[in-house]
């Protein structure tokens, strides 16, 4: 049923330009900066060859793509979860759902899995880029994977957030511009962390980017990741109850 | 048509805003649906027909009340319950962008419909609802008529035991009124429909049972024959050539009022134990007022209709002085 409800969502959105536009719009981007860290690495190879512990193609390459990347798709995710639940309220297609024989469990994990299996095709169009290299050299794989396992957790966190968002109101439009503010405070707030004041180590903590910034580093530390499936499963709990709260309202 | 009871509605009551003090939308409202019977649900606009829908179909929760849809608690067991209900909102629930087929196809495996039979239900709710043309377009591009027989294919694709239709009929044209209606008569052959309208003629010619709601609360509840009977008053109307007089219709035994309406038209009102026709025949032919025409009055079910909404309005409206709820 979640399935169903998946392939439904993501087939609607392959429907609309939107998913295409967006596609092409963040492959563009990506592989624009793909070619300037590329021209990079080229300009500093002769001063990297002298050093003794220099760091490889992939770090100077891939993983600022992979940097990059997340700043990109902060600004695109709010414009792909806006419509997950909002959209559905206002043209009252959510009723279907409703009176159907669905709980509210199976209708939020089949919107965030639509979503989400979207957002790993675009994913997937990016992580391919480095391996071209292998045409020129060696890329360390382990890197790239511990780097990809980060921006797919951080894209999973962007996700749920937005769907929660997006539960919470009947303007597409308002569930963006909320969810890009609120992604955008997440990302940022280890800014206050590191001027260290008190407090600064929970904001730290808190920070979405803080528990990003290791896995490109190639350190895998469970509490990163138990940090955002944490993250990712309490916005799902929300988006149900709040769901369910329709039935309850006012 | 059976005996069984496919959809129970026990004390139903719901509430918007704070519990107390305001007026339920809905308010203890009970009654069932047997197989085989179409229940028109009447009411003015803001009556509470759409909330007891929702509440039935599970989009809301009662306050208090319980309902079951062939046997099963819709609150105990929401799942299994809303398999046996097929259910079209005011606005058809319909994702634009879709084709009819793609989308038919979407609801089959919604109402868990084994995979084997999908391809067979959906044809068959197609049909039904006068479909198959159109199978290929989007559903954006269909008319409204359309749109609206592709939200009640929606509603039937797993032949539930109850459809719940709301406003069926809204923004059609005369023929596809007819049409609808045609098919709503025809799904109450297997199916038990409850279908709200404040279109009373709807009612007359679709359904078996009228129930009429307003400020939430029932206030008729009777079978189509039943109210014929209502309609039926206690009036005449009398045509004559020459100018009656009305004093002398007013000695008649029983008559309590006449009316001079036209020329030679006049309401005689009566009272309803004693019918004085026969007493104002012969008087019409004593007095050579040459008789041509003389009928019963009938309301209209309109009639009917103003007068229950409007006498409860003025009775019993609750006062409630402005800014208490807050």
């Amino acid at each position: 049923m979640v399935f169903t409800l998946a392939a439904r969502e993501l087939r609607s959105m392959f429907l609309s330009p939107m998913a295409w536009v967006i596609l092409a719009v963040v492959s563009g981007l990506c592989a624009y900066f793909f070619l300037l860290y590329i021209d990079l690495y080229l300009q500093l190879q002769p001063r990297l060859a002298g050093l003794s512990n220099a760091p490889g193609v992939t770090n100077v390459i891939v993983m600022p793509l992979f940097s990059t990347t997340a700043t990109v798709l902060l600004l695109v995710t709010p414009l792909l979860t806006m419509r997950l639940i909002s959209e559905e309220r206002r043209s009252q297609t959510l009723s279907l759902l409703m009176s159907a024989p669905v709980s509210m469990t199976e209708i939020i994990l089949g919107k965030f899995l639509g979503v989400f299996t979207f957002v790993l095709l675009m994913l997937a169009l990016v992580a391919v880029m480095p391996l071209s290299l292998w045409a020129g050299g060696e890329i360390d794989m382990g890197l790239w994977a511990s780097g990809l396992l980060g921006l797919v957790l951080l894209l999973a966190s962007f996700c749920s957030i937005g769907l929660y968002i997006s539960t919470l109101t009947t303007q597409p439009t308002v569930a963006a511009v909320t969810t890009f503010g609120i992604l955008l405070l997440l990302w940022v707030l280890n800014l206050a962390g590191s001027t260290g004041n008190e407090g600064g180590g929970v904001l730290n903590y808190l920070s979405l980017l803080s528990h990003y910034q290791p896995l490109l580093k190639g350190i895998f530390s469970s509490t990163d990741v138990v940090y955002y499936l944490l993250l990712i499963f309490s916005c799902l709990a929300l988006s149900v109850r709040r769901l369910d709260a329709d039935r309850l309202q006012h | 048509m059976t005996d069984d009871i496919l959809i129970k509605v026990e004390q139903l009551t719901r509430y918007y805003g704070a519990q107390s003090g305001l007026q339920p939308a809905v308010d203890n409202i009970s009654f069932e649906v047997r197989r085989g019977e179409v229940l028109g649900f009447l009411g003015p606009n803001g009556a509470g027909k759409s909330t007891t829908m929702r509440i039935i179909t599970g989009n809301l929760a009662p306050s208090h009340g319980r309902i079951t849809i062939n046997g099963i608690d819709i609150l105990d067991n929401p799942k299994k319950a809303k398999a046996g209900i097929g259910f079209l909102p005011e606005l058809p629930p319909l994702y634009r962008e879709l084709t009819v087929d793609e989308y038919l196809q979407f609801c089959a495996r919604l109402n868990r419909i084994p995979r084997d039979k999908q391809a067979n239900a959906i044809g068959s709710a197609r049909e039904r609802c006068g479909l198959s043309n159109v199978g290929k377009r989007l559903i954006a591009n269909i008319s409204k008529g359309y749109q609206q027989r592709v939200g009640i294919a929606q509603a039937i694709i797993h032949s539930p035991a109850v459809v719940v239709l709301d406003e069926p009929t809204v923004g059609l044209d005369p023929i596809q009124i007819r049409e609808i209606r045609h098919l709503i008569r025809e799904l109450s052959n297997e199916h038990s429909v409850i279908l709200s309208t404040h279109i009373l003629p709807e009612v007359q010619a679709t359904c078996d049972r009228v129930q009429i709601i307003n400020q939430g609360r029932l206030v008729l509840s009777d079978s189509i024959e039943g109210l014929i009977q209502h309609m039926q008053t206690s009036s005449l109307r009398l045509r004559t050539k020459n100018r009656a007089n009305n004093d002398l219709l007013l000695a008649i035994e029983g008559v309590v009022a006449v009316d001079t309406i036209d020329e030679d038209y006049v309401q005689i009102k009566h009272k309803p134990e004693i019918n004085p026709a026969a007493a104002i025949a012969r008087m019409t032919v004593e007095q050579n007022w040459d008789l041509l025409e003389m009928t019963p009055e009938r309301r209209s079910l309109e009639e009917i209709f103003v007068d229950i909404t409007t006498a409860e309005q003025t009775t019993d409206e609750p006062v409630e002085p402005p800014g208490v709820a807050a």
